[in-house]
């Protein structure tokens, strides 16, 4: 099952890549990871999105709390949670097809962010699966570019993840 | 008082009662070693190489409790070291490692002798650091200390770039007594509910068994564990690193389990239906196959480290905490409780036990022209009168050493279980000596494992260190040679070990005192010959059967209760 992790941790140098180090050592499945500052410069939150059975998500999680630097995690999946991702993407825009992909945008709520004479950038957000099925609804042919943020998430009601 | 960088480091290690540093001189630490030279209360031990460093100041730990420290400089003798510290952090060895880096304007310019260190040690120790900020030094180093001691313990490598310690720069020393991190929080105490329930489960136990580990020895509970295996009448098996945590000769006490654990061990783990496991972490050579694992049992498990709980099995009773609180809780529980353990089970199960004790499985040929290894252990218990501290290398000695020296304390049995790093057991041994210097500690060794830290006896001469280098010389890599001989039809590739030096002469070379001995009658004379010399090392070179294999034995991937017994037999 896929899980998305939110952790708080210490924003230092070499954080990250104790992470990182832990999911290839450890051979755990790491489908998209973002990291930022948070509002207290000295922590930072990642979201990171992995799968595997309760086993492997328990050891994960386990594992991830020995980190030193980990202060917090939460598994958001255990719970009512928002999940956002960004998408910027790049379509060949001819005369011809310009009209169509406007309201496909239109229609997943994007905004297109870059016009040239052949082409439309298109920035959308929403959850993974949202993302998915933009690029399922628009002609193959047409993609330049993707770049995909990865996941964020949050827990839903009135309770934050702090310290 | 202004200190510069270099002086702040020897003085946190002395503020923090630090009296030895194994280490090795070179250029990003030259700073750091003039700050030795100008002072008396931190003994520096050279080693011949840094991994020697390493396994020292681990084998020092192991035998102390307290944080072995190492002293490398960078590129080569932070990577040298690597091999000591993933030694330690397998087997949860309190170990602070500082290492020298290039100057910090020039970190990442494939400098001389550069390494990323935080980088490569980083899969093999508890926590690291870079120091970038001479203000950040002192408490650096409390950390650095408090990590690597408190919860589960480890190596903690620190990372000083040359610039940190210019003897130039000076700023106000203070090493805090005390320091707090949000992020590192090690359990303080095992749940009181968890263990009332645990105790529930004993009272009903009809097979019970105690598997007990590291854990035990590492928090020094073995007084506790005692008590409790007591009080309860029930057996007890420890794992390798668990050895001497209750006693080898306690009447509870089934000896060791796992690949090469004893019969009655691996059967009652097996046959058990409450297994109840003390700080150790069911570590595959202890389990096999985990699928046949306690096929019956209810398992209780008693671990500082959350992540070691239902990481290979699935624990019932999990209880976080330190071993030695949750023990002496849980011995107060039992004797508060109404209910007692359940005393015809017992006696029907210590009967089966009794049964299998009585294959008297670590039999081996007494009548042999050869000197078998087994009887060279068990001819060094005595001469040692059992009360040695015994490190060891990795292979067949290891495991001869393991059965047939019976530990009656903890700290006595020092190796490398978790990493299995062969060339371990000399430089561990220095470390013992230089914490104990006036106890018997003895080497058990093979021709092949010895000569990966040889050059320590250099070492051992400079230190005036009287180890007793118990070699059990095959000629082979003894458990490489038997797999080969069990599972590759005896095809015995490059395990062959037949050109050594002459370790006699070798020692000698050294200065110290050489000794050979080829046949079983002469054995027992040489050994208390080599052990009355109190103030010299001396090497014995023991010719053993080549042919020799550790007995009994689970091949990889099979359950407890499949066993080699004996040459050619089936599995039992």
């Amino acid at each position: 099952m896929r899980h998305i992790i939110s952790i708080l941790m210490e924003n230092e140098s070499g954080a990250l890549a104790r992470v990182a180090n832990l999911f290839t050592a450890r051979g755990y499945n790491i489908e998209s990871l973002t990291v930022a500052p948070t509002e207290d410069a000295t922590l930072s939150r990642m979201t990171l999105v992995t799968s595997g059975s309760d086993e492997i998500i328990e050891q994960i999680t386990k594992q991830l709390n020995k980190l030193v630097d980990v202060v917090k995690l939460v598994d958001l999946t255990e719970g009512g949670h928002l999940e956002r991702e960004m998408m910027l993407i790049k379509l060949r825009a001819e005369r011809t097809q310009r009209e169509e992909i406007k309201r496909l945008v239109d229609i997943f709520r994007g905004k297109i962010i870059d016009v040239t004479d052949t082409s439309y950038t298109v920035e959308l957000t929403g959850t993974a699966s949202k993302l998915n099925a933009f690029l399922e609804a628009v002609n193959e042919e047409l993609i330049v570019e993707v770049v995909r943020t990865g996941p964020s998430g949050i827990g839903r009601g009135p309770k934050g993840l702090g310290l | 008082m202004e200190l510069s960088g270099g002086d702040i480091i020897v003085q946190c290690l002395k503020d923090e009662g630090v009296e030895h540093v194994f280490g090795y001189p070179g250029g990003a630490v030259l700073h750091i070693y003039d700050a030795i030279f100008r002072q008396k209360d931190v003994q520096h031990i050279l080693v011949r190489h840094e991994q020697a460093a390493a396994h020292a100041a681990d084998g020092y730990a192991r035998a102390t409790g307290k944080p072995g420290v190492v002293l490398v400089t960078s590129g080569p003798g932070a990577t040298n070291a690597v091999t000591g510290i993933a030694t330690a952090y397998m087997d949860s060895i309190p170990m602070v490692v500082l290492t020298g880096q290039v100057p910090t304007p020039v970190i990442g310019s494939d400098a001389f002798q550069e390494v990323d260190t935080v980088g490569i040690t980083r899969p093999c120790v508890k926590h690291n650091f870079l120091v970038k900020r001479l203000e950040d030094l002192a408490e650096t180093i409390k950390k650095a200390f408090f990590i690597a001691t408190t919860g589960r313990p480890g190596p903690v490598v620190i990372d000083i770039p040359k610039d940190i310690t210019d003897p130039g720069v000076k700023i106000p020393y203070h090493y805090p007594a005390k320091v707090k991190m949000r992020s590192y929080n090690p359990v303080a105490k095992g749940h009181l509910g968890q263990i009332k329930k645990a105790v529930k489960i004993m009272m009903e136990a009809e097979r019970p068994v105690f598997y007990t580990g590291g854990g035990v020895v590492l928090d020094d509970a073995s007084k506790n564990l005692t008590d409790l295996v007591e009080a309860l009448n029930f057996p007890i098996t420890q794992t390798l690193m668990g050895l001497g945590a209750y006693p080898g000769s306690g009447k509870h006490f089934l000896g060791m389990l796992g690949m090469h654990g004893t019969y009655e061990a691996n059967m009652a783990m097996h046959e058990t239906d409450v297994l109840i496991a003390v700080g150790a972490r069911f570590d595959d050579r202890v389990t096999g196959h985990v699928k046949q694992f306690c096929p019956d049992a209810t398992i209780i498990h008693v671990d500082i480290d959350p992540s070691s709980i239902s990481k290979n099995v699935r624990v019932d009773v999990p209880i976080v905490g330190p071993v030695k609180q949750v023990l002496r809780d849980m011995l107060k529980v039992v004797n508060e409780s109404d209910k007692k353990p359940k005393k015809k089970a017992l006696d029907k199960w210590w009967a089966q036990i009794e049964k299998w004790r009585s294959m008297n499985c670590l039999k081996f040929d007494r009548k042999s022209k050869l000197i078998k290894p087994q009887y060279a252990v068990e001819v060094l218990h005595k001469v040692t009168k059992g009360e040695a501290f015994v490190t060891s290398d990795v292979g067949q000695h290891q495991m001869f050493a393991a059965q047939f020296y019976q530990f009656e304390k903890p700290r006595r049995w020092i190796n490398s279980g978790g990493l299995g790093t062969m060339g371990f057991g000399l430089p561990a041994a220095i470390g013992v000596q230089m914490a104990h210097p006036k106890a018997t500690v003895a080497v058990v060794t093979g021709e092949s494992s010895i000569q990966m830290c040889i050059q320590e006896l250099a070492t051992c001469i400079q230190y005036d260190l009287p180890i007793k280098i118990i070699l059990l010389n095959n000629g082979y890599m003894g458990m490489v040679r038997q797999w080969q001989e069990f599972f590759y039809d005896s095809r015995y590739s490059q395990s062959t070990m037949s050109v050594t030096p002459d370790f006699v002469k070798l020692t000698e070379s050294y200065g110290h005192v050489g000794m050979r001995v080829e046949k079983p009658e002469d054995l027992e004379g040489t050994l208390k010959e080599a052990f009355s010399m109190k103030d010299k090392l001396v090497f014995v070179d023991i010719k053993v059967d080549p042919e020799e294999n550790v007995y009994p034995m689970i091949a990889a991937g099979k359950g407890h209760h499949e066993m080699y017994l004996s040459p050619g037999s089936e599995l039992v």
